[in-house]
């Protein structure tokens, strides 16, 4: 048999363990992509024991109703020829709400088998299930499982290489006998090109009048007909709807097994429960919240983290380290060492060390910041203190037509915005989840920090990074606020709020190998983005800035000119005068400013390095007054530009659109290029404006007019209006006044 | 009409209609809420909205505007 190839498919419901099982068997060595034309993530890997199997991880589902497109996917998946057997998932810590949907897969006709996950902790509670019993119930195999501690596995499999064999299956359970006499007359009607596994199935989707699979059956006039006749009838007989009579069947069979497979120890309050009357405690839910959040942010940001990168910056990239008493060489300085010995030339020693090296060591530094907080962010979701975050702040985001859901990509983008637009993932609605990917990268990414220090020492000669830091984030959360009530309003999001009914899983203790996974995937989706987008741009970045005319002649400016503003000569320096004018009305028309911005949408992290070597000053940090004066007085004095221009410069920079690779996940996610190009065009939009309004406020308040003015002024009275107007009804809005051209083109 | 969302915390009621029409009721339903669906109110978020319930040994949390459609006795 371990010759032949097996596809399973895993089924069930959020939060039943399903993904710390597939985890276990596969090694989470797998494909991540998308099921075909939605973006809900398709997860697929061969067993870990047998690479003959292979597994396809199924969104977890509440049920198979054509209303969500998990739903639609999961089902299509299972009634389609390629899975050979279903894998249904239950917790069996809550059977009832669980086999609800192991009910409906069971209809599929599919071969299934129920895995009783948690085994342990039923053991705990002192909780007995009857597990044949329960097979001969649901007509398949029933095995316990646990997932956390890597129980009953192999048995599971067994099971599965059997009952795939089978090929099909014909559902046992029955409803109430009225309900039973209108299916048999409806699986009568259906065309005999359906199979018999699959009868009864179709004859339960067509009770339902689920307009889906009635397009599947293709039933002509008269048999349409006579279905409806049948279905009207009952709904008559039964004074409820179709619906309601087949989900209040279902959850009939449902107490039925209960009561005759499951024996409950006498209920005591558990733990989670426990903790739960602490955490999300009326009075103590919100201080308890910023606590927890100040603690990640003291360990990430503020310590540990901190400390972890300041030494990869300053020694593995700065100056050499010592370790158990041996020096080692810092990586430029091996670098140079080689590439002389090796008699590389001046261009190729300046491409290693100032193109590759410093791009890609800006990108590393941020990793054990990066590292620190994800741990702790990946803990926090995984043992369910997200859920009850999402709890606790839903009010304050469904004001801006948000959930409490959103609030968790935020959070992790302080930290990276592609782990942070990643994570939209967990964001069941479309609309939710399309304006958190738009707005998520407003708040300030750890990449962000740095120009944030330059910036204020350069604006007040004061960087103190306790206050400021915080102040930013905060603006960046009000950016997120302001653009979902603005584009809540618009056609794009209009429409009724979303609902937001959301299961609060016990809390648990992750296994350290899930941990140690999410944490991976997101440190990677980092690193990855070091060793790819950045160690490209950098070099074009390099070449851009190095590469110019001189004095007629285009070549590698170090070669042709002397001059330590060589610089000023590059194809940087022209691409940043051709572009200018569109950041005067800014205040900051110089290249060099330009050029920093162009780097920026590279990666942030470049903006810094950038900074420093346009001033010719390579060795200096944002946190160097001597930097910040130069800057201000270089880039902004010098070109006629104000410390309004230096805030604008700011406000642009930390509001536009994120790094290439951020720009390369919102595509990943969006699924669709129209989608991508109106998130970045508003980004992009929105920054510019507000950069505008920052600059012709200040010079207004200095007693300076211009037609820009005007251009500031009714571009403020259009964000108050979108923000203060009453929502839009129905479909209108074509007169939405959008704030950023390109969303209204678009 | 009583609904979930009038049900004060620490109460325990009985569902006896879901109102309303597609995706939301019948999310609600798949969750377990249908008629006569014993339920218990846990608690309310700490800025009023939305509320814990305990149905079918699980929590859920909903919001009141959601809420508003599941009639209670």
């Amino acid at each position: 048999m371990a010759a032949s190839q097996l596809h399973v498919a895993l089924a069930g419901n959020p939060n039943c363990g399903k993904t710390t099982l597939f985890n276990l068997i596969t090694g989470a060595n797998g494909y991540v992509g998308n099921w075909p034309g939605v973006t809900v993530e398709k997860k697929e890997a061969k067993l870990t024991s047998d690479k003959s199997v292979t597994i396809t991880d199924l969104p977890g589902i509440y049920s198979l109703s054509p209303y969500s497109p998990e739903e639609v996917v999961a089902r299509d998946y299972i009634m389609s020829d390629e899975p050979d057997v279903v894998i249904q998932v239950l917790d069996a810590t809550n059977l009832e709400r669980n086999l609800y949907l192991a009910l409906q897969v069971v209809e599929t006709g599919k071969p299934v088998v129920v895995a009783l996950n948690m085994a342990d902790l039923v053991e705990k509670n002192g909780d007995k299930i009857d597990t044949k019993r329960l097979s001969k119930a649901l007509g398949a195999p029933v095995v316990m499982i646990s997932a956390l501690k890597n129980t009953g596995i192999d048995e599971l499999f067994a099971k599965a290489r059997e009952a795939a064999a089978k090929k099909a299956e014909v559902p046992e359970h029955k409803f109430d006998s009225a309900i039973e006499d209108v299916l048999d007359h409806i699986e009568n009607c259906l065309p005999q090109s359906v199979p018999v596994n699959k009868r009864r199935y179709y004859a339960v989707k067509l009770f339902e009048r689920d307009a889906q699979a009635v397009k599947l059956v293709n039933l002509n006039k008269e048999q349409a007909d006579r279905v409806e006749q049948l279905v009207s009838q009952c709904e008559k007989d039964c004074d409820d709807d179709s619906e309601s009579i087949i989900t209040g069947e279902r959850y009939a069979v449902i107490a039925h097994i209960i009561d005759e497979c499951l024996k409950k120890a006498p209920e005591k309050m558990s733990i989670s429960e426990k903790i739960d009357r602490v955490v999300t405690n009326r009075w103590l839910g919100l201080p308890i919240f910023v606590l927890v959040m100040w603690a990640v942010y003291y360990i990430a940001i503020g310590t540990i983290g901190t400390a972890g990168t300041d030494w990869v910056n300053d020694n593995l990239f700065g100056d050499g380290f010592t370790l158990f008493g041996a020096s080692f060489p810092s990586v430029p300085g091996l670098f140079e060492g080689w590439l002389t010995a090796a008699g590389a030339s001046d261009l190729v020693i300046s491409l290693v060390n100032d193109g590759i090296v410093a791009g890609v060591g800006a990108v590393l530094g941020f990793i054990p910041q990066m590292f620190v907080l994800f741990i702790l962010l990946s803990f926090l979701e995984d043992c369910g203190y997200m859920a009850r975050v999402a709890f606790v702040m839903d009010r304050v985001f469904r004001r801006f037509g948000l959930s409490g859901k959103s609030f968790i990509p935020m959070l992790v983008s302080t930290g990276c915005g592609v782990p942070g637009v990643l994570s939209t993932k967990t964001i069941e609605n479309e609309k939710d989840r399309r304006m958190t990917v738009m707005t998520t990268t407003f708040i300030p990414c750890g990449a962000k920090l740095p120009i944030i220090a330059l910036l204020m020492g350069a604006l007040i000669g004061n960087n103190d990074a306790s206050w400021i830091s915080p102040l930013f984030y905060f603006l960046g959360v009000v950016a997120v606020i302001v653009s979902g009530i603005m584009l809540k309003k618009t056609k794009l999001f209009a429409g009724r709020p979303t609902p937001f009914v959301m299961e609060l899983p016990a809390y648990h203790m992750p296994s350290i190998r899930s941990w140690a996974l999410h944490v991976w995937e997101r440190v990677s989706a980092y690193i990855k983005k070091a060793f790819t987008i950045i160690f490209a741009s950098t070099i074009v970045i390099w070449f851009l800035s190095n590469f110019g005319v001189f004095e007629g002649a285009f070549g590698f400016l170090p070669d042709l000119t002397d001059a330590d503003e060589f610089m000023d000569y590059s194809v940087l320096a022209m691409l940043g005068s051709a572009l200018s004018w569109i950041f005067a009305p800014l205040g900051f028309a110089s290249w060099q400013a330009v050029a920093m911005s162009i780097s920026g949408l590279v990666a942030k992290e470049n903006v810094m390095a950038t900074a420093a070597s346009l001033l010719s000053m390579s060795d200096a940090t944002e946190a160097d007054p001597e930097l910040w004066h130069a800057f201000a007085q270089q880039m902004f004095f010098n070109h006629g530009g104000t410390v309004g221009a230096i805030a604008a410069f700011g406000a642009f920079n930390l509001l536009c659109a994120p790094c290439f690779a951020a720009m390369g996940t919102i595509r990943a996610q969006m699924n669709s290029g129209k989608w991508t190009a109106i998130a970045l065009g508003y980004e992009c939009g929105f920054a510019w404006v507000i950069g505008l309004m920052i600059n012709q406020f200040y010079l207004l308040s200095q007693g300076v007019f211009s037609i820009w003015t005007i251009v500031a002024v009714a571009f403020a009275a259009a964000i108050l209006f979108q923000l203060f107007r009453p929502m839009p009804k129905g479909a209108m809005g074509e007169d939405d006044n959008e704030v950023a051209p390109s969303v209204s083109a678009a | 009409m009583k609904t979930l969302g009038d049900v004060a915390v620490g109460d325990s009621s009985t569902i006896i209609k879901l109102h309303g029409e597609g995706a939301l009721r019948r999310h609600l339903m798949d969750l377990g809420l249908i008629k006569g669906t014993k339920f218990t109110v846990v608690k309310v978020a700490p800025l009023g909205d939305p509320v814990e319930i305990n149905v079918r040994g699980y929590e859920l949390s909903i919001r009141k505007e959601e809420a508003a459609i599941v009639e209670v006795q």
